[in-house]
């Protein structure tokens, strides 16, 4: 799931600065998992406004839409007819969101109420963590399911480095050292054998950007993109 | 805090989002026990303050209340086990929200008044009515009413 963070109100309230008429467009995917732009921020960042916006003298006229994902062309097509009404969308999805409600409505002002953060899980509710930084070679078959690229901060693909002390990282003592979660893992799970296998150097040509992917079945109908 | 330059007339009106297990028995006990409190809180009886969402909180300051007063059960003793932790994390968030948005944080404060404790009850009207009173008129109320362009709560202060 992709992690965003609702932007701070002064920033918001400065981009809105030229504008009239913002609609606070939500995205009920990903960042309403994660508490930053749903239905109900979205109510909550149109009652900031407001009350913001009169305290200024200024009043806003400002409309709510949430749609079922802002990185869907369908569902972004449902406010063809409500975008009208405003000179600027502020959109709480994912910088994939913004920028497809962008492509879709390009004559319209589009602005970020959310800073896009990472890939993660959901740990427990109002609590995430990172889990993969889409390296486009997955690792975890080789480490136990525990992403060294993700985890460690050098991103060691062969571990650990003279960093680790009982446990925990050298970058940061806060965090456990991923080499050592990895040792446990494998060993725990019968595999320890596999943690001396010598893991060659990544190719990062396979995180190319920005990437795009065809499915073998639409191969005819993409091929001019490739 | 602010320096009360409003209507001499003004009667602040505070909105007490109450638990019916702890807090609202209590009011009501403070009125069989015929204690004295000031007239100004408007009582909203609710089944568990864990009922109370972050959006209630700022609308209804939004609506112009001046001061919103949320009641719920002592630590340990929510009927539903944890409404009133939830409650309290969202009463701190809705209050950073407000400030956020140029209101006082103090307008909105979360209490746990346990069923049998009227006197404490009454003790809190009356700190939050003098909180309130301090405070003056919610400046949304100004800006509403007149028209006006209203300080906000932190460049009044």
């Amino acid at each position: 799931m992709i992690i965003a963070r609702r932007k701070p109100l002064q920033e918001i309230k400065d981009s809105l600065q030229d504008y009239q008429r913002a609609l606070i467009v939500g995205c009920g995917t990903c960042v309403a998992v994660c508490l930053a732009g749903g239905e109900r921020e979205v109510k909550l960042l149109v009652s900031q406004l407001e009350i913001a916006s009169r305290l200024a003298g200024r009043p806003l006229t400002l409309g709510e839409a949430t749609v079922e994902r802002q990185c869907d062309r369908e569902f972004l097509h449902e406010l063809r007819h409500q975008v009208k009404n405003y000179d600027v969308l502020v959109s709480l999805a994912c910088g994939v969101g913004i920028q497809f409600l962008s492509d879709l409505y390009p004559d319209k002002v589009v602005l970020p109420g959310v800073d896009t953060t990472f890939i993660g899980a959901n740990e427990e509710p109002g609590y995430w963590t990172e889990r993969c930084r889409m390296c486009g070679s997955c690792y975890l078959a080789l480490t136990g399911a525990v992403c060294p690229i993700t985890m460690c901060p050098k991103s060691l693909l062969n571990g650990p480095c003279a960093g680790t002390r009982e446990g925990r990282c050298e970058v940061n003592q806060e965090k456990p050292c991923a080499w050592t979660l990895i040792y446990e893992r494998l060993e725990a799970s019968g595999r320890l054998d596999q943690i001396k296998d010598i893991v060659p150097p990544r190719d990062h040509r396979l995180a190319a950007h920005p990437a795009t992917q065809i499915h073998e079945a639409y191969k005819r109908r993409f091929s001019a993109h490739e | 805090m602010a320096t009360a330059t409003h209507n001499p007339d003004w009667q602040p009106k505070i909105v007490a989002l109450v638990c019916t297990y702890c807090t609202y028995t209590a009011a009501d006990m403070a009125g069989s026990l015929r204690l004295q409190y000031p007239p100004e809180v408007r009582i909203v009886k609710l089944p568990c303050t864990g009922k109370v969402d972050t959006i209630h909180l700022l609308k209804t300051m939004q609506a112009g209340v001046d001061g919103i007063l949320v009641g719920g059960c002592e630590i340990g003793d929510c009927h539903f086990l944890e409404g009133n932790l939830r409650a309290r994390e969202r009463v701190e968030f809705a209050r950073a929200l407000l400030e956020e948005a140029g209101l006082s944080r103090e307008r909105l404060e979360m209490y746990h008044i346990g069923a049998s404790d009227a006197p404490l009850w009454v003790e809190r009207v009356k700190q939050m009515v003098a909180r309130i009173r301090e405070l003056g008129p919610n400046p949304l109320r100004v800006a509403g009413a007149g028209g006006e362009t209203a300080k906000t709560d932190q460049a009044a202060a």
